[in-house]
């Protein structure tokens, strides 16, 4: 192809925009509904019995009140429903998948095609109840009891409101400099806009008896035995920290980067314009965080951005809707690629990325297989978005099972006095809601166990 | 082609869509842009007497309800008679009338209840060759304080004596509108005949509080922190209109007297009930209030449409015809039995058939059959209330369906009687087994 003018520089550069470029890609991907909208909007719920939304809510808001609530001019009231099952409700209205939970379960999808926006619904009420600071809970009588709460991320923070609620004092143990988790470090910049994830932090810990310790981490500065020993009981939810590798060649090269990584920078930096992106970017993988990558790369300036997933769009993580926002974005997924190798190049800074190796994949007999059959994809920057896995040392016995801790239904682990939830728990599903639950249901397993335990012991006839 | 042109009392226009008398109909500007729009005819606002003319409030005169999207559903007003001086309003209705000479005008009058009073306005009107005249005996706020509207409008004696002043100076057909807040319609509509009218319309505006400002708490609309009832109108007051016009129409007092039906009339589908229900013709204002004139188009159309795809040639195969149907409660086949039936394919499992049901009916829809929602009419406990046909959101969804004479009924055990049975009949009706005996 003829080239056209000088185009865009080759290579990781940044700046590669202007300076409304890079404010316009990273402004708040929905703007909250304002009043009218919001009136709108909710005239369409049905108020429905037994309502689905409600069900398909892993913390199982009370939809239909809430959305009611703002409907009749009450959003403070519809805030507190909200909080009440969810305290991270504002995050969540956010970045919950709601295509896959609340809405795709909404009864407006058989009647038309369209739920009832429920995600924006949440954050109108929510915003405006934080934005006046309004707090709805308070402590009870002081227990005397302290809980030691590893990691401040979605789960952590939902068991650390609602251990201060019974009048326990928590202190949270967060490895990283903020605390949030993956609200903080993990999403897309353009869903959580002004530091959003910050203030939310900011938000559940001012009910009181929170202290959070930035730059403790697990098994660097105390150990899970460590805690068992000083505190009256411990909640583990410190998510995945650790990245799968690719295990091919050139993985080392410079340009081959960790997804999350990448996200997690752009997150902190204030200014976009400073962030290098290469003029070719591959990324690797088909969940939210290929996606967020990708759109991010996009949104930085990248010319050419690839998803290569080694398998078919369904079996994509991420949603119908976020793969959909992707190709909105100007990404090209492309399916059946597996990568085979990457191919470097020698530069002035040593060798780098200049392409990827794939090997086209198919199904065969239920098992993924590579055809054989290979081709080359030019980049200068592959993102590497395989998934995330648990890596965390100092927990002594506790039991696992394929590398995450196994827990009962209130979130109990194999050792007494200690909790888990979140990713990093076997049934953790990867989303920021399914952890606020864990997190809020293990409290209440934690509470009511603490409870028992000082009731004075009375005979047993 | 249905032919839609109307002859009310003699008073001819092409279609029975008129703008009932109120703001839309207060100025030649204003009328003359309903024609251009396709009305067949106005009443123009109702004139008051000869001198200063009335005033109105300064602030707000009117408030609403809404329902979904808000949408208006029913309106209040508290303005008076046309504040305009009266020869202004008679130059216009004269020139308006001359520049339209297919359209219907109706002078509306509202003057003291005194023979001498009406005397003196009726040549005026004469003057200004408009088609007739309406006797406002209906609006129930302001000029009510001061004898007038609905003043007179719930007296019948004053009715009887005012329609009877007015066909003795005029020789205008007469047009009787009525007010609403009254028990029993028929009375007024009676004495009006009584008095020679030669038509009815109504209803006029229903004594009304749209809403409490709960920050002032004062009564909306709010003039300074003050309120007072409003006349109501709009899609809201169509089912009491609906009844009134019935009534009259079925009364055997008053069977054949010409009606001109006025409430909530929004769409075509509203004007061909009122015409089903006895209407001559229909008046129409908070719609054209909401929408602007342009809502005749609709109408015409859809009137015309519909009577084509039923055979129904003219405006009269509509008028009445559902009249015979509208009886009383006693003489309801009480052996008609249905239950409802619910299209498990049109479904979208809201629920609120079963919950409307289950909490406040009859008990007789499931939530969940083997596990899985699913919402299913349970023929034993259905008494056919029809109930969760109306709380469902998606129209015919839920329908009723009438059992055949022979199947048994689950609920009662018993089987369905082809014969007909009411009230009067009934074995618990103490005046059934009276005459039994």
């Amino acid at each position: 192809m003829e080239r056209l003018g000088n185009g865009p520089q080759a290579g990781i550069e940044a700046g590669r925009l202007s300076s409304a470029e890079y404010e316009a890609n990273f402004a708040d991907l929905h703007p909250r509904l304002d009043r009218h909208e919001a009136l709108v909007e909710s005239d369409r719920c049905y108020f429905c019995y037994d309502a689905p939304c409600m069900t398909a809510c892993p913390t199982s808001i009370d939809i239909p009140l809430f959305i009611r609530q703002i409907q009749t001019g009450n959003p403070i009231g519809s805030a507190k429903t909200i909080f009440d099952q969810n305290i991270l409700g504002g995050m969540c209205a956010r970045v919950c998948p709601t295509e896959t939970l609340c809405e795709q379960a909404c009864v407006r999808n058989t009647a038309e095609d369209k739920p009832v926006e429920i995600g924006k619904l949440q954050r109108y009420a929510t915003d405006i109840a934080m934005e006046q600071g309004r707090q709805f809970y308070s402590r009870k009588a002081p227990t005397g009891k302290t809980i030691a709460v590893v990691g401040a991320g979605p789960a952590g923070l939902a068991a650390a409101h609602r251990l201060a609620m019974h009048g326990h004092s928590v202190v949270v143990l967060e490895a990283r400099e903020k605390a949030g988790g993956l609200n903080e470090y993990g999403i897309a910049t353009y869903k959580a806009v002004d530091d959003f994830a910050a203030r939310e932090v900011d938000y559940v810990t001012a009910i009181g008896g929170i202290e959070i310790r930035n730059g403790q981490a697990l098994g660097r500065d105390f150990s899970l035995s460590d805690l068992t020993a000083q505190y009256d009981a411990v909640f583990l939810g410190m998510g995945l920290a650790g990245v799968n590798g690719l295990g091919i060649e050139g993985e080392s090269l410079t340009g081959v980067e960790d997804a999350v990584d990448f996200i997690a920078a752009l997150r902190q930096a204030k200014d976009k314009s400073v962030l290098p992106i290469g003029r070719r970017v591959v990324v690797l993988g088909g969940g939210m965080t290929a996606i967020d990558a990708a759109i991010q790369s996009k949104l930085l300036g990248a010319e050419e951005v690839t998803i290569c997933y080694r398998r078919g769009k369904d079996n994509m993580n991420a949603s119908p809707y976020e793969q959909d926002l992707a190709t909105a974005n100007g990404v090209i997924i492309r399916h059946w690629l597996a990568p085979k190798s990457i191919i470097g190049k020698d530069g002035p800074n040593g060798a780098h990325v200049a392409g990827i190796e794939v090997e086209y994949t198919a199904m065969r007999d239920g098992k993924l297989i590579g055809t054989g059959e290979t081709g080359v994809i030019a980049a200068d920057q592959i993102f590497k978005a395989i998934g995330q896995t648990f890596s965390a040392s100092g927990l002594g016995a506790l039991q696992f099972e394929k590398g995450k801790i196994v827990v009962d239904a209130e979130g109990r682990t194999s050792i007494e006095g200690v909790w888990a939830g979140g990713d990093c728990i076997g049934s953790g599903e990867d989303l920021t809601v399914s952890a606020v639950a864990q997190g809020r249901d293990a409290a209440e397993s934690i509470a009511k166990a603490l409870a028992a335990a000082a009731q004075p012991a009375t005979a047993v006839a | 082609m249905a032919d839609i042109r109307n002859n009310f009392v003699g008073i001819k226009s092409p279609n029975p869509f008129w703008l009932a008398s109120a703001p839309p109909t207060d100025k030649a500007y204003n009328v003359e842009r309903a024609f251009k729009a396709g009305w067949g005819g106005v009443v123009w606002k109702t004139l008051g007497e000869e001198g200063p003319p009335v005033v109105n409030v300064n602030g707000p005169r009117y408030g609403a309800i809404w329902g979904a999207d808000r949408r208006l559903l029913g309106l209040n007003n508290i303005e008076l008679i046309t504040d305009r001086d009266l020869y202004t309003n008679l130059r216009e209705m004269k020139e308006v009338k001359k520049n339209w000479p297919d359209r219907a005008i109706v002078a509306s009058i509202m003057v003291p209840c005194e023979e001498q009073a009406w005397k003196a306005i009726l040549p005026l009107v004469e003057e200004t060759e408009v088609d007739g005249i309406e006797l406002n005996f209906g609006c129930p706020h302001g000029m009510s304080e001061r004898g007038m509207g609905s003043a007179v409008g719930q007296v019948p004696e004053y009715i009887e004596m005012v329609v009877r002043w007015c066909k003795q100076y005029t020789r205008m057909p007469v047009i009787t509108k009525l007010t609403p807040n009254i028990t029993d319609i028929r009375h007024p509509a009676r004495a009006a005949k009584r008095g020679g009218t030669d038509a009815v319309s109504l209803i006029n505006t229903i004594s009304s509080i749209v809403s409490v400002d709960l920050d002032t708490f004062s009564p909306n609309p709010s003039v300074g922190g003050k309120g007072s009832h409003g006349g109501y109108c709009g899609p809201a007051v169509k089912p009491i209109a609906l009844n009134m016009v019935a009534e009259i129409a079925r009364d055997p007092e008053t069977y054949g007297l010409p009606i001109s039906g006025i409430g909530g009339i929004t769409t075509w589908r509203d004007a061909a009930e009122f015409l089903a229900l006895g209407a001559g013709n229909v008046q129409v204002c908070t719609a054209a209030m909401t929408y602007g004139f342009k809502i005749v188009q609709e109408m015409i159309t859809g009137l015309s449409d519909w009577m084509d795809e039923k055979g129904h040639r003219s405006l009269d195969d509509v008028i009445c015809r559902a009249v015979p149907n509208v009886t009383d409660w006693q003489y309801l086949n009480l052996n008609y039995i249905a239950k409802a039936h619910i299209d498990q394919d049109a479904c979208i499992k809201c629920g609120r058939c079963h919950i409307a049901c289950e909490d406040t009916s009859h008990q007789a829809i499931t939530s969940m059959v083997d596990g899985v929602r699913h919402f299913e009419v349970m023929e034993e406990e259905c008494v056919g209330c029809n109930l969760c046909v109306n709380v469902c959101p998606v129209e015919n969804c839920i329908t009723m369906e009438a059992l055949p004479a022979g199947d048994l009924d689950k609920r009662t055990g018993k089987v369905v009687d082809p014969t007909y049975a009411n009230w009067t009949q009934h074995p618990n009706n103490p005046m059934a087994r009276q005459a039994a005996e």
